[in-house]
């Protein structure tokens, strides 16, 4: 079996995988489902209303039977009903996920425009000093949690331009962009900056991984200029390292930033999630969760197979 | 006792390597007296007259708004950060290499079940799992530890796992079967013997990743309670204060970017000198 083909066959395996954990897992959050949904109101139901209810949102059935509706619904596109918002959960989450995807593509973008340059920079110099200043700032890049630097951003706003950060409603990318980016910039600048540490430091070392190789001492002895060695011959081949690393770390921000989220009062996935779990929204909570893993499994199988197709080892599942 | 003083030595001789022992060190020296009861000032005493003093000779880091010293405060916080960093990371250190070494030892089907199940894991953030797992059991210490070991399973499982299967195929161990030696004797003696440069470089990187979850879910309330000093908390706290007190930011935060850097640094010090093929590349 070769590699794309195994991939491409556990991939629903470890969906179903998610779906039992989230399923099974949020079940075992103490607390009664209709009390959290109702607040104190529930003391003033009679039993036969609180059954009715429980009937209504299939809680009176077994577990296995519930999960087993749940799953089948999903295939229909019904993820069932949101119990804090009234409305369908995939509606609610799609609601929410343009504001995610467009945090995560801007992180993305301040990652690669700052750290591929930064990463070539440092490896063309290695060991010299401008190669130690890059090295440092990535470390302390990827040694800073990202609501120190979104706090910090904040202070800095504040007191040096003595203006906040626009917070409050959320204002759409295409309603006004304007609007939109300002409010957008800091939190993707603070989810940008680890992440682009990370991507300097592997882009510093596969180009000094590919800097040492034969083709390019090849293409040196031809009489290429080191700038054609450096752009032309090496980066392709030390991006291959970068395209996996930007994946991953792209999927896991499609899962949404909590704690940027929270910092910068930005309605995402990562709050809403937040927000379900410690209001025991079951039917939200499994959408959710489930939507962040699939979209996570998704851009990691697709860097996979791009891999694959650009290697053939891989490809032919050698090993 | 020769190995381990050529191991201090190297360190030593590796600049972030010196750099990052010498920070882990003085955190585990303020934690310790700060367990110990040896602070400036107690951390839980409210000095009501002195609400919101900016740094001093009396209050090294401040006050904050009930008048609690910040620096004993932050001595505290370390404690419980190292504590449950150094917790969380023994759980998936153990669980992991558990589960890797049984997957690449028994194989085929083992080895397909418990990796999907180790998948499954890695397909939630981080914080969203631990998240989950502090809303089943409530927030707390306990939680945390559990939560944050459970996360970082996985990382460990696919650490293993990869050079085991290696191993396995390796003659010295086939070598070692054909002699009668049993599985146990095998799996500890030549198996594990041979992770232990890959599991120490994933210790240490991964207290740093355990310091960073530990302190987001601090941060958004979820760790451990007040009035437990915990830095991430600590740093919640400042937000609605930062014009006002920004020391109250200030030191926190840089507590917590400094102790994560240690970990990040040691951990490259050790990567470069367990693995001379990456010399002076990773870091």
């Amino acid at each position: 079996m070769n590699y794309i083909t195994q991939r491409l066959l556990t991939f629903p395996l470890v969906l179903l995988g998610v779906s039992l954990l989230v399923f099974f897992a949020i079940r075992l959050v103490p607390g009664d489902a209709i009390i959290a949904m109702l607040g104190t109101e529930a003391g003033l139901l009679t039993p036969a209303q609180r059954d009715s209810l429980a009937a209504y949102f299939g809680l009176d059935q077994p577990i296995i039977i519930q999960y087993g509706r749940w799953l089948a619904g999903l295939f229909e596109g019904n993820f069932g009903i949101s119990v804090i918002y009234g409305k369908p959960v995939l509606e609610v989450i799609l609601s929410r996920f343009p504001l995610t995807l467009e945090l995560a593509l801007l992180s993305m973008f301040i990652a690669l425009a700052a750290g591929i340059p930064a990463g070539v920079f440092a490896a063309t110099r290695a060991d010299r000093p401008a190669d130690l200043s890059v090295r440092i700032f990535a470390m302390l890049g990827q040694s800073t949690p990202s609501f120190v630097v979104g706090l910090l951003l904040i202070y800095f706003l504040s007191v040096v331009f003595r203006a906040l950060p626009a917070m409050g409603t959320f204002t759409p990318l295409f309603e006004d962009p304007i609007g939109n980016l300002s409010q957008m910039i800091l939190p993707a600048i603070t989810l940008g900056l680890s992440f682009a540490a990370a991507v300097t430091r592997i882009s510093r070392s596969a180009m000094l991984d590919v800097l040492s190789d034969d083709y390019v001492r090849t293409a040196r002895s031809k009489g290429a200029s080191q700038r054609d060695v450096v752009w032309r011959h090496a980066l392709p081949n030390a991006l291959i390292p970068v395209v996996t690393l930007s994946g991953v770390e792209f999927g896991y921000l499609l899962g949404g930033a909590v704690i940027v989220e929270q910092i910068f009062a930005l309605p995402g996935l990562g709050r809403l999630t937040l927000d379900a779990i410690s209001q025991r929204d079951y039917p939200l909570v499994q959408g959710s969760v489930l939507f962040i893993a699939f979209n996570f499994l998704v851009v990691n199988l697709l860097v996979d197979l791009a891999y694959a197709a650009l290697d053939p080892r891989i490809r032919l599942g050698g090993k | 006792m020769q190995q381990l003083k050529g191991a201090i030595a190297a360190i030593a001789r590796h600049p972030s390597g010196r750099i990052g022992a010498a920070i882990i060190l003085i955190f585990l020296i303020l934690a310790g007296l700060g367990a110990a009861g040896i602070t400036p000032h107690n951390p839980l005493k409210q000095y009501v007259v002195d609400r919101l003093k900016p740094p001093s000779a009396t209050y090294w880091f401040g006050t904050d708004l009930l008048g609690r010293d910040t620096f004993s405060r932050l001595m505290l916080g370390i404690g419980e950060s190292f504590l449950i960093a150094f917790a969380s990371v023994g759980i998936a250190a153990t669980a992991g290499t558990l589960i890797g070494l049984f997957a690449a030892w028994w194989g085929h089907l083992w080895d397909g079940i418990l990796m999907r199940i180790m998948d499954v894991l890695l397909a939630f953030p981080a914080i969203l799992l631990a998240l989950l797992i502090v809303a089943i059991q409530g927030p707390g210490v306990v939680t945390s530890i559990t939560a944050i070991g459970i996360v970082y399973t996985p990382i460990f499982a696919r650490v293993v796992r990869a050079p085991a299967l290696a191993l396995k195929a390796r003659e010295f161990v086939e070598a070692a079967h054909t002699f009668g030696s049993s599985q146990r004797y095998i799996l500890t003696r030549h198996l594990l013997l041979n992770l232990i440069a890959p599991l120490t470089v994933t210790i240490t990187l991964a207290l740093a990743w355990s310091l960073l979850t530990e302190s987001g879910l601090s941060f958004l309330g979820l760790g451990s309670q007040p009035p437990a000093p915990s830095l991430g908390v600590m740093l919640a706290e400042s937000k609605s204060m930062m014009t006002r007190a920004p020391w109250l930011m200030i030191f926190p935060g840089l507590t917590i970017m400094l102790a994560i850097l240690g970990f990040n640094l040691f951990g490259d010090a050790l990567r470069d000198i367990l693995d001379p093929r990456t010399q002076g590349r990773e870091s």
